[in-house]
């Protein structure tokens, strides 16, 4: 690798050469990259979204109403068959023979299946949940997933950017990387997360852990990839304008894990998260009076109700950077003091990372100039 | 660490009266090698074997001269108070009790080994807590209350006795939840309502001890020399609705704010249902058993799952028990299938 030998920590990404003081910066450089449309533009470019929509659901109720007679007919005889059919057709891929259907239930019932020490239940994650996310991953958000051969075989750590107001982008990372390789990511979530009543249950269920390196050393010694999203609910609830800047990487605990653990740190840029839900405000006062980090306003919610959660469908690129070997972090600068316990180092190291991934972002989004492409493909 | 100690040869036990001080008297006496002394206030329901029982308890003004007389080398403290008792009285009993003990001890030129059996409550159970606890994970004393809070006093006096005294062999064994064929707890007196109250949006995750493989454990650090602290359970996890699927019980998900409606449901069997239950119905508790079982050699026999399913095959069968379930995913599947189609 002949980038190698331009920065103290080799450069194994090859997609941010000499970028890194660069990156600094990152308002800076958002101002210089080729994003297409300034900001301030949105409102007109998802008054045409909003249209294209409006099209899309107006051909779906004529589709309902040309249904024959005969075929709803068909349906009240066999509900079960003319439901997974149903689903069939818009791409998800559930059990579909009644006695597999069946023998599933009966073994869920009785409890028959096994959960790991953070509450991780395989079986419903792969049977029942990623079905209906590799329909919304294929079919609607059109996921192009780039360079899943860089990830190590053994335990990682691999660090993404994080945005969409709901966490949609973790779950879809989830159903990609275990679709390309069969592994399942592990994801860290914030304290809060398992704090709250149906929240917690569905996070544990999924594989999601609560970021302590207690927990991360535990994973990455059983060698799973575990996500981490370093922007937090900072990252998630950042308005529409501000997409694909990345927020602060915390306090770089990610570093100190991965260096401890010894595994490698994954980059991943991940580009049509920051579109699902354009946030362009935030009910404060009802957020505090709920408890949550933030109540959105998108373009949809709350107007439409429920129909405000349906996620608009931007086109995503996800792209894994090439894994950055940690041992190189692991040699004190000081004799005696490892680096993971250097404040100073760890932000150095936490910010040429976040660097990398910002610059792929902004690659990735010239690759994509427009956020909705081929929308009217859909109906 | 692993060396066979001859000089265990006069055991006092205390808590017989409670169904695992009573096993694990017997399987000592059961060894013929060994003299058992068990102590309660209570007479024990079942005989203790070749056991001796006293009637007395920890506070006991006999329990000095007993020691003494009778050269007690080794002192299993299994005694344990419920809230049952009342929660002044539970602690008096459980602090101050325990504090007696380690005092008495001292009237025996003899004594050489205290073994604490504590229990996994003391690491509490919270949103934040590791998948695994260890036993280096702190213990969260300040926010513990009630029987949690005895627990964790009783090890401190274990662990004062140990840095105190460097001739004397101090273990501190944390059970998991005891299941079992006929066991009852207060976890599982709120398992085996007919409906199971539990915070509604929380599978948390629990983990389980057989009393044999309980038993077991502390037979081994009786008889051998195994110093600290130690977590002892079945290494596998359940979820608490797997645990109700396994029992054939329905849970019922309830804000906790509305708690008296959930003791409401138990009707005339109602249980309290205290601070420390409710949060291991909302956040689980497991711990990493690694340090056990490398230590001692000795790996719980029993899993989390056979454990449960044991207690549910000797319990009384649930509403939802699995030939009821059949018989329904049966009729959903006639309902379902297709009528012409299949014959």
């Amino acid at each position: 690798m002949a980038e190698a030998e331009q920065t103290p920590y080799g450069d194994p990404l090859g997609f941010a050469e000499g970028e890194w003081s660069d990156a600094a910066d990152p308002a800076e450089e958002f101002g210089e990259a080729p994003e297409p449309e300034a900001p301030n533009e949105s409102p007109n470019e998802l008054g045409h979204l909003l249209g294209d929509l409006l099209d899309l659901a107006a051909r779906a109720m004529t589709r309902i109403k040309d249904v024959p007679p005969e075929t709803w007919q068909e349906i009240v005889e066999d509900p079960l068959s003319a439901a997974l059919q149903c689903a069939d057709a818009i791409g998800v891929k559930w059990e579909r023979s009644l006695e597999h259907t069946l023998a599933f239930a009966r073994a869920r019932l009785a409890g028959d299946y096994a959960v790991d020490e953070f509450g991780f239940d395989p079986e419903f994650t792969e049977v029942v949940l990623l079905p209906i996310l590799r329909l919304l991953a294929e079919k609607w958000f059109r996921v192009e997933l780039r360079g899943a051969d860089r990830l190590p075989a053994g335990g990682a750590l691999l660090v993404a950017n994080h945005a969409g107001t709901l966490p949609l982008d973790a779950l879809v990372l989830h159903t990609v990387i275990h679709d390309a390789t069969g592994r399942h990511t592990r994801m860290l979530g914030a304290d809060n997360i398992f704090d709250t009543p149906y929240v917690a249950d569905f996070a544990a269920r999924i594989g999601t852990a609560v970021a302590s390196p207690a927990n991360a050393a535990r994973l990455l010694d059983n060698g799973e990839l575990v996500t981490v999203f370093p922007e937090g609910f900072k990252g998630l609830g950042k308005p529409y304008a501000e997409r694909y800047r990345l927020q602060r990487f915390g306090r770089g605990g990610f570093v100190s894990t991965a260096v401890s653990a010894g595994v490698p740190i994954v980059p991943v840029a991940v580009v049509g998260s920051e579109e699902i839900y354009p946030m362009l405000g935030d009910i404060a006062p009802l957020a505090r009076l709920l408890g949550l980090p933030y109540v959105p306003v998108t373009p949809t919610f709350p107007w439409l109700g429920l129909l405000g959660a349906v996620p608009l469908p931007s086109k995503w690129i996800i792209s894994i950077g090439e894994p950055i070997d940690t041992s190189a972090f692991a040699e004190p600068a000081e004799p005696g003091a490892p680096v993971e316990a250097d404040p100073v180092a760890v932000m150095r190291i936490t910010e040429q990372i976040r660097g990398r991934i910002q610059a792929r972002l902004h690659e990735l989004l010239a690759e994509r100039p427009n956020a909705f492409p081929h929308l009217s493909d859909l109906g | 660490m692993t060396s066979p100690q001859p000089t265990t040869s006069v055991v006092l036990v205390t808590g017989v009266a409670q169904d695992l001080g009573a096993r694990v008297a017997r399987a000592l006496a059961a060894g013929g090698d060994l003299t058992v002394i068990g102590l309660d206030l209570i007479p024990p329901r079942h005989e203790l074997g070749g056991g001796e029982y006293v009637h007395a308890d920890e506070r006991s003004a006999i329990l000095p001269r007993l020691m003494a007389d009778r050269g007690v080398d080794t002192v299993v403290h299994l005694g344990l108070a419920s809230a049952a008792l009342g929660r002044a009285a539970a602690k008096e009993a459980n602090v101050i009790g325990t504090m007696q003990l380690v005092a008495a001890t001292q009237s025996s030129p003899m004594f050489r080994k205290l073994v604490i059996g504590s229990d996994a409550a003391v690491y509490g159970a919270y949103g934040q807590a590791p998948a695994r606890f260890t036993e280096s994970t702190p213990l969260r004393a300040a926010d513990a209350a009630g029987l949690a809070r005895d627990l964790i006093e009783r090890e401190q006096y274990g662990a004062a006795l140990a840095s105190r005294r460097h001739d004397v062999v101090v273990t501190t064994l944390r059970l998991a939840e005891l299941i079992g064929a006929g066991v009852t707890t207060a976890l599982t007196r709120i398992l085996t309502q007919s409906v199971v109250p539990r915070p509604m949006g929380f599978n948390p995750r629990l983990q389980f001890l057989h009393p044999a493989d309980a038993v077991r454990a502390l037979t081994a650090v009786i008889r051998e020399d195994h110093p600290g602290v130690f977590n002892v359970a079945a290494d596998d996890v359940l979820s608490v609705s797997q645990v109700l699927s396994i029992l054939g019980r329905p849970g019922v998900g309830l804000p906790p704010s509305l708690r008296p409606i959930g003791d409401f449901f138990g009707g005339r069997n109602a249980v309290k249902v205290n601070n420390d239950q409710l949060a291991l119905l909302t956040y689980g508790r497991v711990m990493d058993i690694t340090r056990f079982t490398a230590t001692t050699g000795v790996r719980p026999q029993y899993s989390s799952r056979r454990a449960v399913e044991e207690f549910a095959a000797f319990g009384e069968p649930g509403m939802l028990s699995s030939h009821r379930v059949d018989a329904l995913i049966e009729q959903v599947a006639h309902v379902l299938s297709p009528r012409n189609a299949r014959g």
